[in-house]
């Protein structure tokens, strides 16, 4: 997989590996067994810092997708399943429900959008304190 | 008053400044510059025009002499000038054959294989090569001495932005094979997400920040909202601005605390290694005099 870094995101460079790791999980590109990149190719195809890398992969492995193994490189260990579909589903119905709602109360996909955003930090910043 | 340039050995740290200062005639270029670089991390030096950034590189390459405070370096130092220079007259091949002949330590195959990435004929006289290529020969000749510590004035200046990206990453490559310490001085900050992990921020010749990038930028947020003389959560200004009816402050958190929830019609967004150095230029560039 190749990685790409938007530098105008305020992002860190580590955190944004992490999530396009997670989203190959996600959309089966990645699955266990399956080998990263080594720290070197990462380096040369993206002139990402070594040390970003690294730290990325860390990250990774602390939150059990990956494993390194010594001398043979780092290995997908978890697939990163959407959870259960039927709880999938359920979820989809219940948010197309409230999202016509918004829509019949004048919302825009913009208005929405800020909405979600919203209740998202909020939840983050709870979950922090 | 010590003024001390010397090379020691220490496993964890590639430089390390204790109040150095460097002045030409009266006025001071560099003062009370204290920092500590861990050894393997890329360093970006950041500053304003006259900030003091050629001054601290070429004190630390040991070029200049400083007039007070103290500046250790770990192992061999190369330091590649703003104006990459070269022999006229030298081909590239002359200049490796002078490399090898002027370091204690020479890596032919690194440099030649430098060169090689980028094309640079080997038998042509400097004087006839570009710019850009003249660049390379430098860099290569730097690359070639294997230094512990790698100094690079405004090493992307006057690179077009394919090969600025191809240098930053044969560089990087370098890093990540041989474990040297990187130093370079920029201008273009917004290219170097991802590549520098460390910074060091000069205004006035003080060093005004410093430290791990991630760190910093994730103790720094911005928020915009309504009209307001004072932040939505507690912190220290380090740029306000006010349009019309908005008000917009990027603030640095206090340390070893939750991150505040900013409710209302406050939005917050992280802070981009641009947004924090151009707020801090803005900060100092009426503040203090030299």
């Amino acid at each position: 997989m190749e990685f790409r870094i938007d530098r105008a995101s305020g992002l860190p460079a580590y955190l944004q590996l992490v999530r396009q790791v997670r989203e190959a999980l996600r959309l089966g590109w990645l699955v266990p067994g399956d080998r990263l990149p080594t720290v070197r190719d990462v380096v040369a195809s993206s002139g990402v810092n070594a040390n970003t890398v690294l730290k990325a992969y860390r990250e990774l492995e602390l939150s059990g997708l990956v494993e390194a193994r010594q001398g043979s490189g780092t290995f997908v260990k978890a697939a990163l399943g959407s959870g259960d579909p039927e709880v999938m589903a359920a979820l989809r119905t219940r948010f197309a429900e409230w999202v016509r709602a918004a829509r019949e109360a004048g919302l825009d996909t913009e208005d929405i959008d800020a909405l979600v955003r919203s209740v998202l930090t909020e939840g983050e910043g709870e979950a922090v304190a | 008053m010590t003024t001390v340039v010397e090379s020691v050995d220490t496993t964890a740290l590639a430089v390390r400044t204790q109040g150095l200062g460097k002045r030409y005639r009266t006025k001071w270029a560099l003062r009370d510059c204290a920092f500590e670089l861990p050894a393997g991390r890329v360093a970006a030096l950041v500053g304003a025009n006259g900030a003091g950034k050629t001054t601290l590189m070429s004190v630390l390459a040991g070029l200049l002499k400083p007039d007070e405070g103290t500046a250790v370096t770990s192992g061999r130092v190369a330091f590649v000038s703003q104006d990459k220079p070269v022999y006229r007259h030298f081909s590239a091949a002359d200049m490796l054959r002078m490399g090898a002949r002027l370091n204690t330590v020479w890596d032919q195959t690194r440099a030649e294989r430098w060169l090689e990435r980028f094309e640079i004929p080997l038998g042509k006289a400097c004087g006839k090569l570009s710019g850009g290529q003249q660049a390379q020969v430098a860099f290569a000749l730097a690359i070639g001495s294997r230094p512990t510590v790698l100094m690079l004035d405004e090493p992307l200046a006057n690179l077009d932005p394919l090969a600025r990206r191809e240098v930053t990453a044969e560089l990087l490559t370098e890093v990540e094979e041989t474990g040297m310490t990187v130093l370079l001085s920029t201008h273009v900050v917004a290219e170097l997400g991802g590549v520098a992990d460390y910074l060091l921020l000069l205004a006035h010749g003080r060093l005004l920040a410093g430290g791990d990038l991630d760190e910093l930028l994730a103790r720094h947020v911005l928020y915009t909202g309504p009209k307001s003389d004072v932040p939505p959560a507690l912190g220290t200004v380090v740029e306000a601005r006010h349009r019309g009816n908005q008000s917009t402050f990027l603030l640095e958190l206090p340390e070893d605390q939750p991150r505040p929830v900013v409710a209302g019609q406050w939005t917050e967004r992280p802070v981009t290694l641009e947004d924090y150095v151009l707020a801090q230029l803005a900060a100092t560039r009426k503040g203090i005099g030299a």
